[in-house]
């Protein structure tokens, strides 16, 4: 638990954390940046808080009452 | 004539790994580069590649200096790494697609019933029931249709500041003082106590911050106060994986989309925010770029990127695979810290309560915000978006818990 721990066991923790970290395989954000942004270009038609959604398919529409447009 | 003493300090360093030598080392680099910390003017053909350092054994002569100095240096190492491949920002990426215009968002139900700050909320997988907790002690599951309250439940501590709903929407998990995290099924008897058929799953050794099924019923991953988060069986209470990495108090955690496989990240006071692997324990990932404490994370959609939201008043967002931040997302006029982050459906849109009682939308992609939501009267101090997407449902200080929507087109 990191509360019962020393600062150095937590340090040791830390340095022998960051030695595997170095050698993480990574990809240039030019690629993964541009998949993200194409995946969520793929979804948003479908996302409801972005698209909105029809009166009759909202289960949290006012119900009964005029509305004076 | 340094850098040939320094060969040969780090070849001794290989052979005996004597941590005068490592420090002599070190000193030797920060000496010829002018700062400690910065690895590329002591790059040389001899010096230790990262793979061939083995694990440093605790010496009773390391101090906290030597210690300090080589974390130091990893970390400047490991952000050059991550630098060689920050070629693009994301909203440059982003540029092409079409921007969203200003949103509207509109409270469509308010959730009365606590006597005090809600701390946490969760939604059914059905997409209409809500489960929130209180310092009050209470925990309360709710028909966010109808407003109606279905199950009402008394801990036996106040702050419980973690709850969650199972899988099958049978069972519900909270914990927050009392250190544990216990799971109450579900009952379609109303007037039957909940309580009785308490089952205590999770033991900490400080408070539980979070808590969250995992794809079943069967097995809670928890997040506590103690330093570490825990993988348990729900049906003996029996510990299955510790994961152990903060530094301090981890205070939430979110588990990656099924699909894409075992993994879940957490985010600390430490300022630290860690992927790890859920069967062999292991931190997978790292990213230290937040000022204060991290109050929220969330997995984005697709599972290869997650968002953070802490006290330092930002919320960013982080690549998995180029293994960096790659989005913040603030604005001078916010100075409070973000406590909760949750993303729409497809991901296009983060979700952001604040501790100034607000409400703020971010378009992931471009950066900037695209709508604010008033009506809290107090601090925001949970989120989530149902299931389906269609709402979003927001927990506050002021006891309140807000189910909201995108004012219609």
């Amino acid at each position: 638990m990191a509360r019962d721990m020393s600062d150095k066991e937590i340090l040791k923790m830390e340095l022998d954390q960051l030695q595997k970290e170095v050698k993480t395989e990574r990809m240039p954000v030019s690629v993964t940046a541009k998949e993200l942004s194409d995946w969520v270009e793929g979804q948003v038609g479908e996302d409801p808080l972005v698209k909105g959604i029809p009166e009759d398919k909202n289960p949290y529409k006012e119900k009964g009452g005029c509305i004076i447009s | 004539m340094l850098r040939g003493s320094s060969a040969v300090a780090i070849d001794n360093e290989r052979n005996k790994h004597p941590s005068d030598v490592i420090a002599a080392a070190s000193a030797a680099r920060a000496r010829r580069s002018g700062r400690v910390g910065l690895a590329t003017a002591s790059r040389s053909t001899s010096d230790p590649h990262p793979a061939e350092m083995a694990t440093h054994e605790l010496h009773p002569n390391d101090t906290l200096t030597t210690l300090k100095m080589e974390s130091e240096n990893l970390k400047a190492k490991l952000e050059e790494e991550r630098a060689k491949l920050h070629d693009v920002e994301l909203h440059q990426v982003a540029e092409k697609i079409e921007a969203l215009g200003q949103f509207v968002m509109k409270t469509r139900r308010t959730l009365k019933g606590h006597g005090n700050k809600v701390l946490c909320m969760d939604w059914c997988k059905d997409k209409r029931r809500i489960v929130s907790s209180s310092q009050d002690g209470k925990v309360i599951v709710w028909d966010a249709f109808t407003t109606n309250k279905e199950h009402a439940v008394t801990m036996p501590c106040t702050w419980v500041m973690a709850c969650a709903y199972a899988p099958s929407g049978c069972a519900v998990a909270c914990g927050g003082l009392d250190n544990k995290c216990s799971v109450y099924p579900l009952s379609l008897d109303k007037n039957e106590n909940l309580a009785a058929k308490k089952k205590s799953v999770a033991m900490h050794t400080n408070y539980l911050s979070a808590c969250s099924f995992t794809n079943s019923d069967m097995q809670i991953l928890t997040s506590s106060g103690d330093g570490t988060c825990a993988l348990w069986d729900v049906e003996s209470g029996q510990l299955l994986q510790s994961f152990h990495g903060h530094g301090a108090d981890v205070l939430c955690l979110d588990l990656a989309p099924s699909e894409t496989g075992n993994t879940f990240v957490s985010g600390g006071c430490d300022k630290k925010a860690n992927v790890w692997d859920m069967r062999s324990g292991q931190c997978i990932q790292s990213f230290e770029t937040h000022e204060s404490d991290i109050n929220s994370v969330r997995y984005y959609p697709s599972g290869d990127a997650f968002a953070s939201g802490s006290d330092d008043a930002t919320c960013r967002l982080y690549d998995l695979r180029a293994d960096r931040e790659v989005a913040i997302y603030s604005k001078e006029s916010i100075i409070f810290g973000a406590s909760s982050v949750d993303f729409s459906l497809s991901g296009r849109l983060l979700f952001g309560g604040y501790n100034d009682y607000t409400i703020n939308v971010w378009d992931v992609l471009k950066g900037n915000r695209v709508s604010i939501l008033f009506g809290h009267e107090n601090r925001v101090s949970t989120l989530r978006v149902s299931p389906d997407g269609t709402a979003f449902c927001s927990g506050s200080w002021d006891h309140t818990l807000r189910v909201s929507e995108e004012e219609g087109i």
